[in-house]
């Protein structure tokens, strides 16, 4: 037998009731299940149990996210030897980009899962472990020199304001991990906006013409013609690929739709979702590209749409975002219709609104509080059209 | 196209809700459900959009200085604009108790789950709110007044639908007892405002 599960079964009865530990046994009920599938029968009423149950679920998740992850640390680690005007390989990139992503990943599951077990053991509940994938995602929305106690408030905010409030794991109506962000961006805005956070230069001096703009913020002034931070140009492949300025995990749309690929394969987001938030976001920033002759003031109406889809946080947002089973609506056609919306919103809000170059995350924001009433009036539609044809055939 | 402008903006930019925080008593009390949320916001539209526009005609044909010129020339030193409070809130009233004796007659049902939240429409801050905007605002002719109080009523109307749903998706949540009702909704419209920040900062 597997030695890890001899030394759980070995200090399982002091958690169980009248043992020393008896208190905190949501937490050894946490870890117990989060490392071997539980043996609990049923108990009332017929069941059928799946081996996949939350927990299972959760892991796949943080699975798909592991090549944007990946990427992330590497593009960390690539952008600020490329500022300094140093020649770096895959080892030097990849250990510049642990030092500043690796506490960044501990501060948010430390932080979060210690207010989510406090909470557990005071209101006796079993760990959910809801966490697990929004502890991953706060790491990869947010720049790589965001302070640390900054993730930590920000962490407590989402988890117990967004989340514990309502009641734990699966009653929140607001992503936990993108009202962290939205935290951030309103309270420390220095710190997660403008184009001095996105490249860490850790400390030393870049080269000169130096410039740390995204992406989405260069095509509000100057239009489709974006720079990288030492001036070469950036077309759309680099988009793609994703070595550029910006939040650790969203730059590589390549990493991301590999994500998506395990997501949709295992079945754990909905591909409905997915497809309608880009497809919203093409037609939408198609129709804003047409008009872009008649308004030459705004230069981002001529960024053409398919760059839209693959610079900025539009295809994390897609794919780990706006999938979120529990903001997001709940019926398929209203899945339909909160996805298509997601990708309008953020389009408009790119474009038509100067004060944020990126809309993804409020946009989402936005669609999780619009998301029940889509599904409330999905549900009556169906309600109603199911009423008549019994009524006809009643006739 | 101006007038677009003004309804868009009045429904998102300026949320009577999110942005000013106005109307708050009925968009607490009545949004446990959707369908009687969303026959308050109904009502609302309906005297928003009435009572802003005959208010604006009050304004500038009665109240503000100079505004009685089109009587008698003697008239232009005449500021009654310290009048306005009363009047605007008599025209509300007025409108109201017309509101109320419509929903009276042709939805009962309606009538009853609103309760003692559609005669005090009259007191809804919103709606004072959105005439003493159009005062200080200065809108331009009667038609744009017309537009604001049309989709300021919306942008309410929107509001209290969304939370409604929220609620009702949310009545059966393990919430933390001391929280329950009320202190829910107030963490939730906070939360709805940082939804609906994406709107501020586009300009019209």
């Amino acid at each position: 037998m597997n030695p890890l599960k001899k030394l759980l079964e070995k200090v399982e009865p002091s958690f169980r009731e009248g043992g020393k530990l008896h208190k905190f046994w949501p937490v050894y009920d946490g870890f117990a299940t989060f490392l071997f599938v539980p043996g609990h029968p049923t108990h009332k009423g017929s069941h059928i149990r799946d081996g996949i149950d939350l927990k299972r679920t959760m892991v796949s998740v943080i699975f798909a996210m592991m090549p944007a992850l990946l990427f992330g640390i590497y593009n960390v680690g690539y952008q600020h030897y490329l500022a300094l005007g140093q020649e770096s390989g895959l080892v030097e990139n990849m250990i510049y980009g642990l030092i500043k992503v690796l506490p960044l990943i501990v501060v948010s599951y430390a932080v979060g899962l210690g207010v989510e077990f406090a909470f557990c053991v005071i209101k006796k509940h079993q760990i959910n472990e809801g966490f697990l994938v929004s502890g991953m995602l706060i790491p990869l929305v947010v720049p790589p020199d965001m302070p640390l106690w900054m993730v930590a408030v920000a962490t407590v905010f989402a988890v117990v304001i967004g989340k514990e409030v309502f009641g734990g794991t699966g009653m929140n109506v607001l992503n936990p991990a993108l009202t962290a962000r939205a935290f951030l961006f309103f309270a420390y805005p220095a710190f997660i906006s403008g184009d001095k956070v996105w490249v860490s230069l850790g400390g030393e001096k870049a080269v000169d013409g130096f410039s740390g703009a995204t992406p989405l913020s260069q095509f509000i002034t100057q239009g489709p013609a974006i720079k990288n931070p030492v001036g070469g140009d950036i077309g759309f492949i680099d988009g793609f690929i994703g070595l550029i300025p910006g939040s650790i995990g969203e730059t590589s749309t390549l990493a991301i739709l590999i994500g998506a690929a395990i997501l949709i394969f295992t079945g754990v987001a909905s591909w409905k979702i997915m497809f309608s938030v880009f497809a919203g976001g093409y037609l939408t920033a198609t129709l804003l590209n047409l008009l872009a002759g008649h308004f030459p003031d705004n230069p981002y109406l001529t960024i053409e749409p398919h760059w839209h889809l693959v610079f900025g946080g539009f295809a994390f947002g897609a794919v780990f975002m706006a999938t979120d089973p529990v903001t997001a609506a709940q019926t398929p056609l209203g899945k339909l219709i909160y996805g298509f919306l997601i990708g309008v919103i953020t389009i408009v809000i790119r474009v038509l609104n100067p004060a944020y170059p990126e809309g993804m995350m409020l946009s989402i924001l936005f669609m999780n509080v619009a998301a029940p009433l889509i599904d409330y009036y999905v549900v009556q539609a169906n309600i109603k059209r199911r009423l008549k044809r019994v009524t006809a055939k009643a006739a | 196209m101006e007038l677009i402008n003004i309804f868009v903006k009045s429904i998102f930019i300026d949320n009577m809700v999110f942005a000013y925080f106005l109307g708050m008593c009925s968009y607490l009390a009545v949004s446990k459900q959707v369908k009687t949320a969303v026959g308050l916001g109904m009502a609302v539209i309906f005297v928003l959009g009435l009572t802003v526009p005959i208010n604006y005609l009050l304004e500038n044909y009665l109240l503000k200085e100079g505004a009685m010129v089109w009587l008698s020339p003697a008239l232009k030193d005449v500021d009654l604009s310290f009048l306005s409070f009363l009047m605007f809130i008599a025209v509300v009233a007025a409108f109201v108790q017309l509101v109320e004796m419509a929903v009276e007659k042709f939805s009962p049902s309606l009538y009853a789950s609103l309760g003692i939240f559609l005669p005090l429409i009259a007191v809804n801050c919103a709606i004072l709110g959105g005439a003493l905007f159009m005062q200080q605002r200065d809108y331009p002719t009667v038609g744009h007044a017309a537009v604001f109080g049309l989709g300021s009523g919306v942008g309410w109307l929107m509001a209290i639908v969304f939370i409604a749903a929220i609620r009702e998706k949310i009545r059966y949540s393990n919430i933390p007892a001391p929280l329950r009702g009320l202190g829910i909704a107030f963490i939730l419209t906070g939360l709805m405002g940082i939804g609906f920040m994406s709107f501020m900062g586009i300009k019209l």
